[in-house]
């Protein structure tokens, strides 16, 4: 093994071990958890930047054979690039921060062991999808990143909503999966192999790229929370607030998209498919923008963006141009984990997740003011933040395919792209400015806790805990907004800039926000997404203006009345808005009620009809007998009736026999 | 091959293999009733034998795998390690032919690990009403039956141990069972009667036309008509189907295993079912290839129907044993679609199910009777919250309802994946919708697991649950863990049986075809 493959080899194992060994750790053993889980990512993170050097602009590739099922060669293979190696590093660094982040956020919970663990299986399954080179190897990751998103968005024992958003979040995305296998399979049998590169180098038909391309773009659609498989992402903001920035934010729901790039030249050759995704993630794009406009719960307002922004990935590649995508990945990962990371310091702070119960928190709270303000510039696209040179980048290949029809799409394809982008830019600045302003600007509407941080190591406590204000209004009194985690207040009095444990993530992570999009002028690392050179044209001013206009339009409205949300300004389309034009009403009747009655239709019809049938056979056969008993039990003169009667008949037979013959 | 007489040392490992439990069962009838748990020990020191000698049946084995090669053409399509083979009733040419290869091994070590197990289980706790010795030397006598099916290769001698599971059985459930357990027991052993008659009538139609009852000959369906094997196929399969089982002729094993006592459902789930798959793949497909060429679009259909029916009935039901009992019908789906397609993904999916299917149910089994065990209800309404009162249950049980439900990573997945490839290998309209409806089938896995997971583990502790002890006892933990480990191993490493089961599929094919 090379160096780069014995470190591609060692990013995946080195947090499983970790994690495998979290999982036997005891409950309430803290300080062991917190160190297996911030040495997994911290070695991982080590390994990652070893790696970029070590891969040094080259790509590399190793495979072992893992199992041959009957001619089809699964591999235990690992393809590295540098593009590979900086999902890498974004990867380990924001669960790095995460992990450390949690020591303070879960500090009073008395299952922050198991979590800790799952973290680290987490990242590890990450970093598996990442660097596999195998399909199959890469659906491992793919599931196990599924099943604990699963653990974790159930972890909160006081939410009551938290099991069923878990449940859905694993479901929704199971369903896409469906997808995701088949056109592995489809794949795979063609190929012979489900090496990523046998895949690649096989001359597929162009029915059968098209059937396998789709099919995986269902699996992404789930993952990435894509139109109409988008409803499980609010939802699951219903976990910790760490687990929302690192795998709903961060990585996961990106996987989808980093998939994509590592087979696009397939997607290349079925522009059928790529049209599909490019409407797709134009709708996304939108929805998410508008949805996220509307919501009153902070982190609902962070996961609508997700979607949004995740619409915007799905386009860049649907425009042919997945450096553009990898590069709004890796910006989105950080600026999207920051703002999280920094609603957290907030939720924990103020002991609520809904805006409405914020405000004015800037003066209590400078380091998440600006962190957040930061995070939400960077969101917006504001130069020369990350978020402005990535989302650019994407703006400028859609309008290279929608005016030049360059590249592998249509040319209407890029103009969907191009246009909803733009219109997205300046949603994406209204929602934040309306954000920023609603939280940490004009007056405070937070009420005083009445408790004082009560541990809450027991059911009693947490019990204790709900009637709080924040939690009461979470829980209580916002039927649109599902709330999501409300950790309990853990101290007292007006709230504060979190703890250090906390702090240096926000720090940490703002860096990149900041500074990630300058990279861009950086030639290795151009060189490493495979990305153009920039060259800013007259239409930079475009998405600039359109910038400031959304932005203009919240902060005038916010200015007429500081006490009003500026959602208001969405007069009756707020309530559509705010529960996503209904899409989870109507996933819920056509899909789960239908779902449920033909299970309770199956199970009766399977134990009336089919074990019916079994039963009917067993009672006739017993009544049978009875019925010839009965015969039988005759007195003698009957039976010796019946004896000679069975005598005649038996000798008219015999002679009518004889006669015959 | 070897001939009558001709002992080798694997032929003795074969004898010993089916003799020791036989030889335990017997021992432990002969101890006197208040040595009760003397008599556990001994039956457990004797199923632990038994896995020893059964899992030393692959030395030696390993050696000519590479003779099986399809180069050797005109080879038979059973090419066993080690086989023994003595005359037995020479009057009717009845022999008594064992042998064991990568078909069967993998399955033989299972059987014996579960049955060790459950003995294992009985040391520490013994279900109502007591009389742990004569349930220990049940299990014996009901391992000495599946080990023996596995490892016959006379068909006369496949069926006297097809059935010398039947009677033991239906004690285990009778007398240990819950509280409606005589019907079911009686049920159990009547349907599975209804199979055995055929399976009689199907072996005797083989051996008649044939004029030899013996596997190794018998394989690729040499010397039978079409007409005999479309009947034979017919036959065998209908037999082979009930005790998979496969839909619509299941419904005995919800009944079967919601009433047996722990042990018994898991020897039930984990080993016996697979008495019919494996009768599929080695007999019924190995004999009349012919008819099964013929019959497998209907099977592959049933068989989906199966996953898709079994799910959807599992979404719906009420009782935490009975959803598991379900599962099977689903999970076993899979397995007979991986049959079902006549190819060597097909063969090897279902392989390599088997055994999935064998370690994460059973292990299903174990943890579900430890929850009605403790909390003494069943019923999903008034369960929850376990993880606050018992957490490394709860944990456990999350494993074994997510290896269940057939995640990467984990056993069950190789299965399930590689039957749904299987029958996108065949292509054609069917097979390929086949495929998709599978794959559905397996999102529909996850649904019922999941809202099993939900009622039982999540939300607020139930009255029942919340005053467990949180604690798990040491046996429990020794039981289980092989299982858990199992689990984890053989997805991770799935060569483990798919790797001995190259080279018997790959001769099974080239002489079916």
């Amino acid at each position: 093994m090379t160096g780069p493959v014995t470190l591609g080899v060692l990013l995946p194992a080195v947090p499983f071990g970790l994690a495998l060994l979290g999982l036997l750790l005891p409950q309430r053993s803290r300080t062991g958890a917190a160190a297996l889980g911030i040495a997994g990512a911290a070695v991982s993170l080590a390994v990652a930047v070893a790696l970029v050097i070590a891969l040094d602009g080259r790509a590399a590739e190793a495979a072992a054979e893992w199992v041959d099922v009957g001619g089809l060669a699964v591999a235990l293979a690992v393809r590295l690039d540098p593009a590979a190696a900086l999902v890498a590093v974004a990867v380990a660094a924001v669960a790095l921060a995460v992990q450390v982040y949690s020591v303070g956020y879960l500090r009073d919970d008395d299952r922050y062991a198991p979590y800790a663990a799952q973290v680290s299986l987490f990242t590890a399954a990450m970093l598996l999808v990442v660097v596999s080179g195998d399909l199959i190897l890469l659906l491992v990751g793919w599931e196990v990143m599924g099943i604990c998103s699963y653990l974790l968005i159930g972890h909160d024992r006081r939410l009551p909503e938290a099991p069923a958003a878990a449940v859905k979040a694993f479901l929704v995305t199971r369903v896409g999966d469906v997808g995701f296998l088949l056109g592995i399979v489809v794949l795979g049998v063609a190929a012979g192999s489900f090496r990523i590169a046998d895949v690649l180098a096989h001359d597929f038909s162009a029915g059968q790229l098209t059937a396998a391309c789709l099919l995986l773009l269902a699996g992404v659609a789930g993952k990435s929370a894509q139109f109409p498989l988008h409803t499980w992402l609010p939802d699951a903001m219903a976990g910790p607030t760490p687990i929302s920035a690192l795998i709903h934010a961060a990585t996961m729901v990106a996987a989808g998209i980093y998939a994509v790039t590592r087979l696009f030249p397939l997607f290349t050759r079925a522009p059928a498919a790529l049209a599909v995704l490019g409407v797709m993630g134009a709708v996304t794009l939108l929805l998410g923008a508008l949805a996220a406009t509307a919501q009153d719960d902070i982190k609902r307002v962070l996961a609508w963006s997700t979607v949004s922004q995740l619409g915007y990935m799905a386009g860049a590649l649907a425009v042919g141009s997945p450096p553009a995508a990898l590069f709004h990945l890796l910006s989105h990962a950080a600026f999207k984990a920051l703002l999280f990371l920094s609603a957290g310091a907030v939720i924990h702070a103020v002991g609520s997740n809904l805006i409405s119960a914020m405000g004015g928190l800037r003066r209590p709270m400078p380091v998440t003011f600006w962190c957040t303000a930061l995070g939400l510039a960077a969101l917006s696209g504001a130069p020369p933040l990350s978020g402005f040179w990535s989302k650019d980048g994407i703006l400028v290949a859609a309008e290279r395919v929608a005016r030049h029809h360059a590249g592998p799409t249509a040319a209407w394809v890029g103009w969907l792209v191009w246009i909803a982008g733009l219109v997205g830019v300046a949603l994406t600045a209204w929602y934040a400015t309306r954000l920023l302003l609603r939280t940490f600007l004009g007056p405070s509407r937070a009420t005083p806790h009445p408790i004082d941080g009560a541990p809450t190591d027991t059911p009693e406590a947490a019990a204790l805990d709900a009637p709080t204000p924040g939690a009461d209004r979470t829980l209580g009194t916002a039927p649109i907004d599902a709330p999501a985690s409300a950790p309990a207040p853990t101290t007292a009095g007006s709230p504060h800039d979190p703890p250090p444990t906390m702090r240096w993530p926000m720090l940490l992570l703002a860096v990149p926000t900041v500074a990630l999009g300058l990279l861009v002028l950086v030639a290795p690392f151009r060189s490493a997404l495979d990305l153009a050179e920039v060259h800013p044209d007259g239409f930079v001013i475009i998405p600039v203006a359109l910038l400031l206009l959304g932005a203009g339009l919240a902060w005038w409205r916010w200015r007429a009345d500081p006490a009003t949300d500026p959602a208001t300004a969405l007069g009756p389309l707020r309530p559509a808005l705010a529960r996503a034009l209904w899409l989870d009403e109507v996933q819920h009747t056509l899909v789960v009620r239908p779902v449920r009655a033909l299970g309770r239709f199956a199970r009766r019809a399977d134990e009336t009809v089919v074990d019916g049938a079994v039963e009917g056979t067993g009672r006739g056969a017993s009544g049978l007998g009875r019925g010839l008993e009965l015969l039988h039990r005759a007195g003698v003169p009957r039976a010796a009736a019946a004896v000679l009667a069975g005598a005649l008949l038996l000798g008219a037979a015999a002679l009518a026999w004889g006669g015959a013959t | 091959m070897t001939g009558g007489g001709d002992l080798t040392l694997g032929g003795v490992g074969l004898a010993a293999t089916v003799g020791l439990p036989a030889l335990g069962a017997l021992v432990l009838a002969l101890f006197p009733a208040r040595l009760d748990r003397a008599a556990r020990v001994t039956g457990t020191a004797f199923a632990a034998a038994t896995l020893v000698v059964g899992a030393l049946l692959a030395v030696g084995g390993s050696g000519d795998w590479f003779s099986y090669l399809p180069s050797s053409a005109g080879a038979p399509g059973v090419r066993p390690w080690h086989d023994l083979d003595l005359p037995w009733v020479p009057g009717l040419d009845l022999r008594f032919h064992l042998g064991v290869d990568g078909v069967s091994y993998p399955l033989v070590v299972l059987t014996a690990l579960l049955t060790l197990l459950c003995c294992g289980s009985l040391l520490w706790r013994v279900p109502a009403p007591g009389r742990g010795r004569t349930l220990v030397a049940l299990l014996l006598v009901v391992e000495v039956g599946i080990l023996g099916t596995f490892l016959a290769l006379d068909l006369v001698l496949f069926f006297l141990f097809f059935e010398v599971v039947l009677l033991p059985m239906y004690a285990v459930i009778a007398v240990w069972g819950d509280a409606d357990r005589r019907r079911a027991a009686r049920k159990f052993v009547l349907y599975t009667l209804f199979g055995s008659v055929l399976l009689l009538v199907g072996v005797l139609t083989v051996t008649t036309a044939a004029g030899t009852a013996d596997l190794v000959t018998l394989t690729g369906g040499t010397g039978l008509s079409r007409g005999t094997q479309l009947a034979a196929f017919t036959l065998l399969a209908i037999a082979f189907a009930v005790k998979s089982p496969l839909w619509p002729l299941h419904t005995w094993l919800p009944d079967a295993h919601t009433q047996a006592p722990t042990v018994g459902s898991v020897i039930l789930a984990g080993v016996l079912l697979k008495m019919g798959t494996y009768g599929l793949i080695r007999v019924a497909v190995g004999v009349a290839p012919e008819g099964a060429r013929w019959a497998a679009p209907v099977l592959g259909i049933l068989a989906v129907a199966a996953i898709v029916v079994g799910s959807l009935v599992c979404l719906a039901q009420s009782e935490l044993k009975r959803l598991i009992a379900y599962s099977s019908v689903g999970h076993l789906g899979f397995v007979l679609l991986g049959i079902a397609t006549l190819t060597a993904t097909g063969f090897q999916a279902a392989l390599i199910g088997n055994i999935a299917h064998g370690v994460i149910t059973g292990l299903l089994f174990f943890l579900v009777g430890a929850i009605k065990d403790r909390t003494h209800t069943g019923a999903l309404a008034e369960l929850g919250g376990l993880r606050e009162s018992t957490p490394r249950l709860a944990g456990l049980l999350g494993f074994a309802a997510i290896a269940s439900l057939g995640l990467p990573g984990l056993a069950g997945f190789w299965g399930e994946a590689f039957a749904v490839a299987a029958a996108w290998q065949r292509g054609g309209a069917l097979w390929t919708t086949l495929a998709v409806l599978a794959a559905l089938g397996g999102a529909l896995t996850a649904a019922y697991l999941l809202r099993l997971l939900r009622r039982v583990t999540h939300g607020p502790a139930a009255p029942a649950v919340l005053a467990l002890a949180p604690n798990l006892a040491g046996a429990e933990v020794a039981v289980w863990g092989p299982l858990v480990l199992l689990a984890l191993v053989i997805g991770l490493a799935p060569a483990l049986v798919l790797g001995v089961a190259e080279a018997p599929v790959a001769a099974l094919l080239e002489a079916i075809r």
